[in-house]
């Protein structure tokens, strides 16, 4: 790869990743990696029941505790409240307890090998209140309420108990379908917890600084919501709220909401003990105490003609929340939207709900309630064309969205669309027709049953409906002293590539080589608000503003005469040193605007419902062992039109990842819970594929440029945690003929059914019958 | 006062015996190189050369490490100039967020002394104790490739 790439080629090649060199050295600075003078270390006591009061806490003589600084939730200055959409989650439990691994009480120590020992110390007695961990526990009407902030809304609304969200997505009247249906087909479909498991836990450095506020710095993906939470907390204004990203080892959403909770914390230790205190957790504390992905269970009810044509339906999606509202309600709206996937619906209702449970608030990760929701659809769209008759392929087929078409909100798709043209290229890719039936004849005597499955799907770039215009992102551009165009922002890069794209960009707008670009430190004190890092909106909606804010760039250096037109980087650096001789700084910024007209109504969910989509045939071949009772991965192929592709090694790498987190979700990677508690909060016993365990992932693009994204690109970051789930599950149907309809599945899930003796495990199984891995189950730990 | 050898110089540590090697080169040696991703053996984010061998410095009390030869990152590259295999992880996007790539480029320095140039199910089974949440693997392999190519 050559050192320079000329600017006119610079979207669409290979750069190396800009912090890349620090990062193979060893020499990148992550949270743990940072210590200060005089720097304490922080830990944190947790409830060890599920719901209660508290009624004591007591400090047992043997250890020093003078030496501790200890902090309550009556040492807060300000709302003891994380606030995210709502303010229930308190900062620290004062007196009732929503969940096991609850935090109450903050202690610091200069010796960090002290606080283990101080922490099991500390006595709390509890008075215990019953406790919900199921949707269905949380839903049933003679359950405990436990949650709602507003009582009287409850007794007004009883079908609102415990609940944080609901949303109502109506498109025609389904019961009109129902009435014309040839068949009605009716599934049920559950996905379990997750764990986001990047391999640096979370960690944060706090420090209290008198009149200029609090400080932090750590591991995160969105500064500013740390800057909105630590205003409330410390009743700070805004400015006073200053907050550094550094180096982060991997997030997936893991570290969008909670670093929110870790800085407060940290930072009110920092306080009360007058030094820099350092919170990390490790990994048993990372996995029992911080977000996971939501649990769902999803209800599909559909009408359809005998020619494989929907009719209409209706869909129950319902996710488990946890004991804190946090983005549950974003969450849900995402999976709502993606729960109708690419097809065409001429009837259709969503009604959905966020569920109040009393496990540690679920929270984001990468797909953000689309893989819940998508799995079902996936899965059920298998259900339906077996019940026809059809192939997978061709029940789907006749139902595609196409260019011109709406989707179920009602969004004009006026962006070109061929989910026809993409499934034909995915299943030649991965060879689909000619595999299925050589296996069809091979699982007739090989205990080892092969098969291939699929899943098309779609996924949304950006915030949902109105989202991005109320974010209303702003981006600069200043000069470094040596001429450099220097991106401020406040997105982050946690391996995902922003600081490579942004830079790529940026470039290629200013008509710089690649080396010129300097990416600013994300901290809250330099840069401005570009939103959070999430939502696969950084290359598409922050990468836009980066290109207009460049572009604006350019003409105030080439107008103010420094800079000639038509200039080589020489003449620009040059001339850009110039012109902060004379002006002494030069600083550009672009805002959010809408490209072209969106409309969104809140109210009614109607609208459209994000900027653009990218599109996807995921395909998946499985080997089940009858013997074993494993199933595997054995090939993959993720097709995806994802727009122009900016950088296609980082590209290809952010699908892989994906693919290989969705193939974990699918058959490895089970939460065990015990009384709300998860049991396996260790990577010896939560299992996560290794490299032993992935096949090769083919990673292929189709790409159509947007006019929404920075150089015709749409986001890519979530969609691939969709699409690997349901075309896994539907690949072991096809290679055993039993259909499994929950994630993840196990070996003993796979036992289960192979060897119950009443029935033939086929599709037309009771779909109540099959809920084999439910969220709370019983563990021998 | 514990003697430790490692990347070819001498220190000299006072430090208790059952503290972890870990702990030991991160915390009183500054090489912070080496991560921790879970502290129980099982992500290879602590990763080692034990006189040669891939270990997990995380299970290592600093004792046994005496008159030990102990690799780590900091001693890969050779001045500025980046080892074979770091330049691949740098050019094949082998590393996302790269908390797990000092880790991974000890354990393919140990394969590649072992295998110059490994198959496919080599690299896998060489890399299987060694943990990566963001790439997928995919790439690394592809890193891992283009280092054996270039020895
Ligand atoms: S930290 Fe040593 S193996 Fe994970
Ligand atoms: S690059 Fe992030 S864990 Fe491997």
């Amino acid at each position: 790869m050559p050192e320079t790439i000329q600017p006119a080629q610079l979207v669409g090649s290979n750069p190396i990743r800009k912090e890349g060199r620090a990062k193979v050295l060893g020499q990148a600075r992550y949270v743990d990696d940072i210590t200060m003078p005089e720097m304490w270390y922080g830990a944190t006591v947790r409830s060890n029941i599920a719901r209660g009061r508290i009624l004591s806490i007591s400090f047992p003589p043997e250890i020093p505790w003078h030496e501790f600084t200890i902090v309550s939730a009556k040492d807060i200055p300000g709302e003891n409240t994380i606030v995210h959409l709502t303010k229930d989650h308190p900062c620290l439990a004062a007196e009732y307890i929503n969940h096991p691994d609850e935090p109450i009480l903050l202690l610091a120590h200069p010796d960090k090998r002290v606080l283990p020992a101080a922490v099991a110390a500390v006595k709390i007695e509890y008075e215990v209140y019953p406790a919900v961990f199921t949707i269905e526990e949380s839903e049933a009407e003679d359950g405990p309420q436990v949650w709602n902030p507003n009582p009287a809304d409850v007794a007004h609304h009883h079908h609102l108990k415990n609940t944080f969200k609901t949303y109502l997505l109506q498109n025609g009247d389904p019961d009109e379908a129902f009435a014309a249906a040839d068949f009605i087909i009716e599934g049920e479909y559950h996905t379990g917890a997750q764990e986001q498991l990047y391999i640096e836990n979370n960690g944060i450095i706090g420090e209290y600084l008198g009149d200029e506020g609090v400080k932090v710095q750590g591991s995160m993906q969105c500064p500013y919501y740390v800057v909105h939470a630590l205003e409330l907390v410390f009743d700070l204004p805004r400015e006073k709220c200053r907050v550094i990203q550094t180096e982060t080892g991997g997030a997936f959403g893991g570290k969008e909401d909670f670093p929110s909770v870790i800085a407060s914390h940290a930072a009110l230790l920092a306080m009360k003990c007058g030094h820099p205190v350092k919170i990390c957790y490790d990994r048993g504390e990372d996995m029992v105490g911080t977000t996971k992905r939501h649990p769902s269970r999803t209800r599909h009810r559909t009408a359809v003609s005998k020619d494989g044509r929907i009719l209409g339906g209706t869909i129950d999606f319902a996710i488990d929340g946890g004991a804190y509202a946090t983005l549950s309600p974003v969450v849900l709206s995402r999976g709502t939207i993606h729960a109708a996937g690419p097809y065409h619906w001429p009837h259709l209702i969503v009604r959905a709900k966020a569920m109040a449970t009393n496990i540690a608030p679920h929270g984001a990760f990468r797909g953000f309630g689309a893989p819940q929701s998508l799995f079902a659809l996936e899965r059920h769209m298998d259900k339906i064309a077996g019940v026809l008759g059809l192939t997978p392929e061709e029940f789907r087929r006749r139902n595609f969205l196409k260019t011109g078409d709406q989707t179920a909100t009602g969004q004009h798709l006026l962006e070109p669309v061929d989910m026809q043209a993409l499934l034909t290229r995915a299943l030649k890719e991965a060879d689909y027709h000619a595999k299925i039936a050589r296996y069809a004849e091979s699982n007739k005597t090989d205990p080892i049953k092969r098969g291939l499955g699929f899943a098309s799907f779609f996924h949304g770039s950006g915030f949902t409906g109105s989202g991005e215009r109320r974010l209303n992102s702003l981006v600069e551009i200043d000069l470094t002293p040596d001429g450099r165009p220097r991106v401020l922002m406040g997105s982050t890069e946690f391996g995902q590539g922003t600081n490579t794209v942004i830079s790529q960009v940026a470039a290629q707008a200013l008509n710089l080589p690649y080396e010129a670009i300097v990416i600013a430190q994300p901290d809250t004190g330099h840069v401005p608000d570009s939103g959070p890092t999430v939502a696969s909106r950084t290359t598409m909606v922050v990468g836009k503003l980066v290109e207009r804010a460049s572009r604006s760039l350019c003409l105030t250096l080439t107008n103010s005469g420094y800079v000639p037109r038509g200039y080589t980087p020489e003449e620009f650096q040059a001339g850009a040193i110039a012109y902060l001789a004379e002006h002494g700084e030069c600083k550009v910024s672009a805002r959010y605007e809408p490209v072209g007209e969106i409309f969104w109504d809140d109210e009614k969910y109607k609208g459209d419902a994000y900027p653009a989509y990218a599109w996807a045939v995921y395909v998946a071949e499985v080997a089940v062992d009858t013997r074993t009772y494993q199933a595997t991965v054995t090939d993959f192929h993720a097709l995806q039109e994802v727009g122009k592709v900016l950088h296609p090694i980082l590209a290809e790498g952010q699908i892989q990842g994906g693919v290989a987190q969705g193939i974990g979700y699918a058959i490895y990677e089970k939460c065990e819970y015990k009384n709300g508690r998860m049991m396996n909060n260790q990577m010896t016993n939560y299992i996560m594929p290794t490299s032993a365990d992935l096949p090769p992932i083919h990673v292929h693009f189709e790409e159509t440029p947007s006019v929404q994204g920075a150089f015709g690109a749409k986001g890519i970051g979530e969609l691939p945690m969709d699409g690997p789930a349901p075309a896994i599950l539907n690949a072991v149907l096809n290679a055993t003929g039993i259909a499994f309809n929950t994630i993840p599945l196990l070996p003993e899930d796979i036992f289960e059914r192979m060897t119950r003796t009443s029935d033939t495990g086929s599709e037309a199984l009771e779909p109540a019958v099959d809920r084999d891995t439910r969220v709370e189950a019983e563990v021998v730990a | 006062m514990i003697e430790l050898n490692i990347n070819g110089k001498p220190y000299t540590v006072d430090v208790p015996p059952m503290k972890r090697l870990l702990d030991v080169l991160r915390e009183d040696l500054h090489l912070t190189g080496v991560k921790e991703g879970c502290g129980e053996g099982e992500c290879g984010s602590c990763s080692v050369l034990f006189d040669g061998v891939l270990a997990n410095s995380c299970l290592i009390p600093v004792l046994q490490a005496e008159g030990v030869e102990i690799g780590t990152i900091e001693g890969v590259a050779i001045g500025e100039q980046l080892a074979p295999i770091q330049q691949c992880f740098l050019e094949e996007g082998g590393a996302q967020c790269g908390i797990c790539t000092p880790g991974m480029i000890l354990a393919t320095k140990h394969l590649l002394d072992k295998y110059p140039q490994p198959t496919l199910p080599q690299i896998q089974e060489g890399l299987a104790g060694n943990l990566c949440r963001c790439t997928g693997y995919s790439r690394i392999f592809a890193a891992v490739e283009a280092a054996a190519k270039l020895a």
